[in-house]
């Protein structure tokens, strides 16, 4: 056959098949468009919660974001809506999550991709993918009926042990009750490691065998080759991985409401009672009107910045350090 | 490391046993720096290739050819103990260096692959860059002196510091496959092995990376003693001392099985083959 040959039989074969471009351009659509919604939905939270909380921000001006005072019922004068304590809470409970949350996650995952032996790892990974699917309010209350007063005499020698240090010693001040950041940090930890093990292990199993076989090649011992072929191909992933469980311990609510200790309150003791953003919110919105549900949507608002801030500050860390480290690609 | 050169155990212990002997029908340039006697390598209950025996003389290129699937690149990774990270994977027989068996109880395997390197078929540098790739063996192994002479010894060994010095703090993967087969030459030279095991080094590079490859083996052997894996037979005519010529065979159970079926000097392997296998292998009437 011949592309010259005029017959209408050999044309049709060349020209567009009509049902299969049809579908092309249906599938198209189709993916441009939940694209898009995603976009769309984005901005339109963005837009509602400010001018809902618009109210709050006309009144307590960039105070809002710098005053440590959430006095919404005053016995004299005007309300006050101060962030930053509740930042701060927000802050510093994720903080103690990662630090705990991290290194475990990191360590369960080198075990099931590069230790565990095959039969194992299955039953491993439903265990932890079944603590994923506790709900919140579950560890909520596990944390405070059980972990808060067990560890008080954890804290409490903690605080005996170290609290004289010099600068180290305030992290670990006097201890007033079980209910405080350090709490709220332990149970965010339990409930981020699911995810960030999961996509941990992901990451770690797409360094390729050749990586693996060239560091051992060269006489590695395992963690040697852990650190030289399975660490810096992943770093940026596992990154990813982090600010999920990041994202989620920011934004975790009612299990932090239960165990923090719901006070305003901006205290380098890991001891002291504290409140979160998220909790804040669940705790008061009920009961509030006007200006302060303006300024509980306010909180909202802040804890979404904060949120996004922090993603693209860990993109701009690991372009950095991928680019370090593999040494500039030109 | 313990004192004893020859001493591959994490224990200041000495394991030697007797020097290897010779195959037969060979002629040895001197005592061969490693030997396999009897050599099966399982995967679980599969025995993929059968009771090898064959000497690897010292500064001298082996060869291993023949069809895909009988077990030449098996044998290869036995001879630094890769296969252990396979789960199932165990051998039987001797695989002697220096006499010693690679696989004795106190046998250290970091300690075997540090003195027999491995380059790999598809080149695989770290994504780091050049001068890290070379290091990241020296530190490993606790190299001590300069760092720098000891990364530029070794690009230069591998005949890539000319075409890399003035960007050794470059990624390695902006290099061209041939460059960064000759980094991980390099990477497996700087830590100063006696034996290298390449398994199809030249497989996925152009004619010209392939001559500049086949060149440094041939400058390599006055240091080093090189086992190569190859389909290309003309690369194992041009750049091998001794050729060892696998088959895959089907037992009366109907299992394929590797099976070394010719040892020689590669001259005598290609001109004038003892097995009737080899030579329709070697004139294209097999594989």
């Amino acid at each position: 056959m011949t592309l010259t040959n005029k017959t209408p039989a050999s044309r049709s074969a060349l020209a567009q098949r009509g049902g299969s471009a049809l579908g092309d351009r249906v599938f198209s659509w189709w993916t441009l468009g939940t694209g898009l919604l995603v976009l769309a939905i984005l901005g339109l939270i963005l837009i509602t919660t400010v001018r809902e909380a618009w109210p709050a921000f006309d009144a307590m001006g960039p105070r809002f974001l710098t005053e440590r005072i959430w006095d919404p019922n005053p016995a004299t004068g005007e309300a006050i809506f101060g962030a930053l304590s509740f930042a701060y809470g927000t802050a510093i409970s994720s903080l103690i999550a990662l630090l705990f949350a991290v290194p475990v996650s990191v360590g369960i995952a080198l075990f099931l991709t590069e230790l565990a032996p095959r039969r194992l790892r299955g039953p491993a990974v439903t265990v932890i993918d079944l603590l994923a699917a506790v709900p919140s309010v579950v560890f909520g209350l596990w944390g405070i009926l059980v972990v808060a007063p067990a560890m008080v005499p954890v804290y409490q020698g903690l605080h005996d042990l170290l609290g004289g240090v010099p600068v180290l010693g305030r992290l670990f001040g006097p201890v007033s009750s079980g209910r405080n950041f350090m709490t709220a940090g332990l149970i965010l930890a339990i409930m981020i490691t699911p995810i960030v093990t999961s996509i941990t292990r992901e990451v770690f199993s797409t360094v390729p065998r050749a990586d693996k076989d060239a560091a051992l090649a060269l006489g590695a011992t395992r963690w040697e080759m852990i650190r030289g072929a399975v660490f810096p191909h992943s770093f940026g992933g596992v990154v990813g991985a982090v600010m999920l469980g990041l994202g989620r311990a920011m934004g975790e609510t009612i299990a932090v409401a239960l165990v923090i200790g719901g006070a305003t309150n901006i205290s380098a003791n890991l001891f002291a009672p504290g409140n979160s953003m998220a909790a804040v919110i669940v705790q008061q919105f009920g009961e509030s009107t006007g200006t302060f549900t303006a300024a509980l949507i306010g909180l909202g608002v802040v804890l979404f910045a904060m949120t996004v801030l922090i993603n693209v500050l860990a993109q701009t860390v690991v372009r950095r350090a991928e680019a370090r480290m593999k040494g500039s690609v030109a | 490391m313990a004192s004893n050169d020859t001493d591959l155990t994490t224990r200041p212990s000495v394991t030697v046993h007797a020097p290897g002997s010779t195959a037969s029908g060979v002629e040895p340039t001197g005592a061969p720096v490693m030997q396999l006697r009897d050599v099966s390598v399982y995967y679980g209950s599969y025995e993929a290739v059968r009771g090898t025996t064959m000497p690897i003389q010292q500064n001298q290129v082996t060869a291993m050819i023949g069809p895909s699937g009988c077990g030449k690149s098996t044998v290869l990774r036995a001879l630094n103990r890769m296969n252990d990270p396979i789960p199932g994977a165990r051998v039987s027989g001797d695989v002697l260096f220096h006499g010693q068996d690679l696989y004795a109880r106190d046998v250290d395997p970091i300690q075997v692959r540090r003195r027999i390197g491995m380059v790999f078929q598809k080149p695989n540098p770290f994504p780091k860059s050049i001068y890290d790739n070379v290091a990241y063996g020296l530190r490993i192994n606790g190299i001590k002196g300069r760092l720098d002479d000891h990364v530029e010894e070794a690009l230069t060994k591998a005949a890539l510091w000319d075409e890399v010095k003035d960007k050794v703090r470059k990624s390695a993967l902006a290099l061209s496959g041939g460059q960064q087969q000759r980094l991980c030459i390099a990477r497996t030279i700087a830590v100063k092995p006696e034996v290298i095991l390449m398994d199809e080094p030249c497989s996925a590079l152009d004619p010209i990376a392939t001559a500049k490859i086949e060149d440094l083996m041939f400058e390599l052997t006055s240091d080093y003693t090189i086992v190569i894996v190859t389909h290309n037979m003309q690369q194992a005519a041009r750049v091998s001392h001794y050729t060892a010529f696998f088959t895959a065979e089907v037992d009366d159970k109907q299992v394929r099985h590797g099976r070394l079926v010719e040892f020689s000097q590669t001259g005598k392997l290609f001109t004038n083959p003892t097995d009737k296998r080899t030579e329709d292998y070697i004139t294209g009437r097999f594989g």
